[in-house]
């Protein structure tokens, strides 16, 4: 059974339809890349599912229940964890705030101080910073962190919208490491991409959006050798 | 034994003694100053409250509120309504102060309601429109059929009063006669202890971390599971309750209302008063509503009699002087100090010691 299942979705945004109609479906425990240009609707696909934005039609249901139009807050509470876009961290708190911010919703003290132990473990560098604005930190360190303060909420599926964004490639494959990491230890992955050699290279199965619509779907090993992905995505 | 000494041993020495002189503090004025400057301390009391609790909703939550005066204007009508000759009603101030909180509260809710996706800019013009709505309607109220008096405001409105202990003439306690500066002041002080107290609980509180995250980035508070309608919504309640209690203070204290007192001027000093302290940093405000409500009246003082002195006439009325100097501190401090004169420890921008200690 699929963990996230989309079905017909069609989304709004600001008076355009950037979403027109797209199906598809994250199984439990796989890394499922979105990919496509700027302006394809990915991120809004990706805000309609957790709430963020409400769509106009089609439903998303999450471990088998119907979650369309639900409050983002009700989402998290469920396991469904964003890292938005442009590493929406909170600027003026420091890293461990921003951390314990993930875990609002908690209420079991004891296991979120083991989870923030948990999440300096795989993430070093935001143990050394901790007591540290997040608005200090470099772009790289930014996006560790809004990475980890959703992990803070002990997400079963982890939304990831562009974690590339703006970052050195050197950083962007250390960002993509821990994110295997994150999978490797049983966090469902769906992962909006521009980069699409990375995306692809990562993710087990791939969408291609162009024009708010679904054009290609398929095993990312084979969309990366597929002609069309080449010319269109990788520029060769 | 030294004091500084004596003060680390025991910590409450600090406290004894700062309650000795604040509680000292109209008498030593009313001697050095006279009674007038006792009556200035009461309104910088109440412009306290009046900014801890607009710092809530810019401060804490970062939503700038523009239109903050008409909580203010709300309180003090009711209080007005309520209790003084206009219908004839006298209610006690046990109802009236937790009802000017209720009303403002809901009051808070109307305005925050329809602005829930605004920000910025756009709130600002909102808020600031519906500050001037309520003090036009204050303005006009009063016909067809007669509820505020319109321009001409409401007058007798009643004192405080405890039991028969009436605040609005001089009281008598252990032979020390207490006239009615002295009683609102101690009044008025024990009500901005309180609202400094919850105000400081409040940042620490799991809804004030709830505000923080709004402030920073509305986005990824709601991506951390904040309900930021209902977060949004509670600040604009619980800053336009404080402002209700402070305008029925206000009201008491005045013992007249009209709606000039409430124009954009006044919600726009209050804020000043916030952003000058230090923007959501209680300490920081409480010192800008003591700075901005207390040196203008002192220059008011000041400087008409000193430029009679050193020019033989008053060149400058002083009315326009202060206007100017507040501009110019404003920017000046805002070039020097954008955080304000005192922010948070915490929050300030510079880049802070990367070691990582021990414990945590």
């Amino acid at each position: 059974m699929s963990l996230l299942r989309v079905e017909g979705l069609k989304v709004s945004y600001g008076g355009i339809r950037a979403v027109k109609g797209i199906d598809f479906y994250v199984g439990r425990g796989e890394m499922v890349a979105l990919i496509g240009a700027n302006g394809a609707g990915k991120t809004t696909t990706l805000k309609a599912i957790c709430g963020l934005l409400r769509p106009v039609a089609g439903t998303v249901t999450y471990e088998g229940r119907p979650i369309t139009g639900a409050p983002s807050y009700g989402l998290v509470e469920q396991g469904l964890a964003l890292v938005p876009e442009g590493r929406g961290v909170f600027a003026r708190l420091t890293v461990a705030e921003n951390l314990l911010m993930g875990a609002y919703l908690r209420k079991d003290r004891a296991a979120v101080a083991l989870d923030l132990e948990h999440v300096y473990g795989l993430l070093p560098r935001l143990r050394e910073r901790r007591r540290q604005l997040a608005g200090t930190l470099s772009g790289g360190e930014q996006q560790m962190l809004a990475i980890g303060r959703a992990l803070m909420s002990r997400p079963r599926l982890l939304l990831l919208d562009e974690p590339s964004m703006g970052l050195a490639p050197l950083l962007v494959k250390k960002i993509f490491e821990t994110v295997s990491g994150i999978l490797r230890q049983g966090v469902t992955v769906l992962l909006v991409e521009q980069n699409a050699r990375l995306a692809l290279e990562a993710s087990s199965r791939a969408y291609v959006m162009e024009g708010g619509l679904i054009t290609l779907q398929g095993a990312s090993a084979d969309l990366l050798s597929s002609e069309q992905v080449r010319t269109a995505y990788l520029g060769e | 034994m030294s004091l500084p000494e004596a003060l680390r041993r025991r910590p409450w020495v600090g406290w004894v003694l700062c309650a000795v002189a604040l509680a000292l503090l109209p008498f030593l004025v009313e001697a050095g100053l006279g009674r007038t400057w006792v009556r200035i301390l009461d309104f910088a009391l109440l412009y306290l409250m009046l900014a801890l609790g607009l710092n809530i909703v810019v401060g804490f939550a970062g939503l700038l509120d523009l239109g903050y005066i008409a909580f203010y204007a709300v309180g003090a009508y009711l209080w007005a309504l309520l209790a003084s000759p206009q219908f004839d009603l006298h209610l006690p101030f046990w109802l009236l102060l937790p009802l000017g909180a209720l009303v403002a509260g809901v009051f808070g809710l109307l305005l925050g309601a329809p602005t829930l996706r605004l920000r910025g800019d756009y709130l600002a013009i909102v808020t600031l429109g519906f500050g001037e709505i309520i003090r036009i309607f204050l303005n006009n109220l009063g016909a067809p059929i007669n509820i505020t008096n319109g321009p001409q405001g409401i007058a007798g409105i009643d004192p405080l009063r405890l039991g028969d202990w009436s605040f609005g003439r001089t009281q008598h306690l252990l032979g020390v006669a207490l006239p009615a500066t002295h009683l609102h002041y101690y009044g008025f002080l024990v009500l901005a202890l309180g609202t400094m107290f919850v105000c400081i609980r409040l940042q620490d509180s799991r809804i004030g971390r709830a505000w923080a995250a709004i402030r920073e980035d509305e986005v990824a508070a709601q991506a951390s599971g904040i309900n930021t309608r209902n977060v949004k919504l509670l600040a604009f309640s619980l800053g336009a309750s404080f402002g209700g209690v402070a305008g029925g203070l206000f009201a008491s204290l005045q013992g007249f209302v009209s709606p000039e007192s409430f124009s954009l001027l006044e919600s726009v000093s209050v804020l000043c008063m916030v952003v000058l302290g230090g923007m959501g940093h209680v300490a920081g405000v409480v010192l800008g509503a003591l700075m901005l409500s207390i040196l203008p009246e002192a220059l008011r003082h000041v400087a008409g009699p000193l430029q009679q002195k050193l020019f033989g006439q008053v060149l400058v009325d002083p009315e326009s002087l202060r206007l100017l100097l507040f501009g110019l501190s404003l920017v000046l401090v805002m070039l020097v100090r954008p955080e304000g004169l005192w922010p948070s420890p915490l929050r300030r921008p510079e880049k802070q010691s990367d070691e990582a200690t021990a414990a945590d």
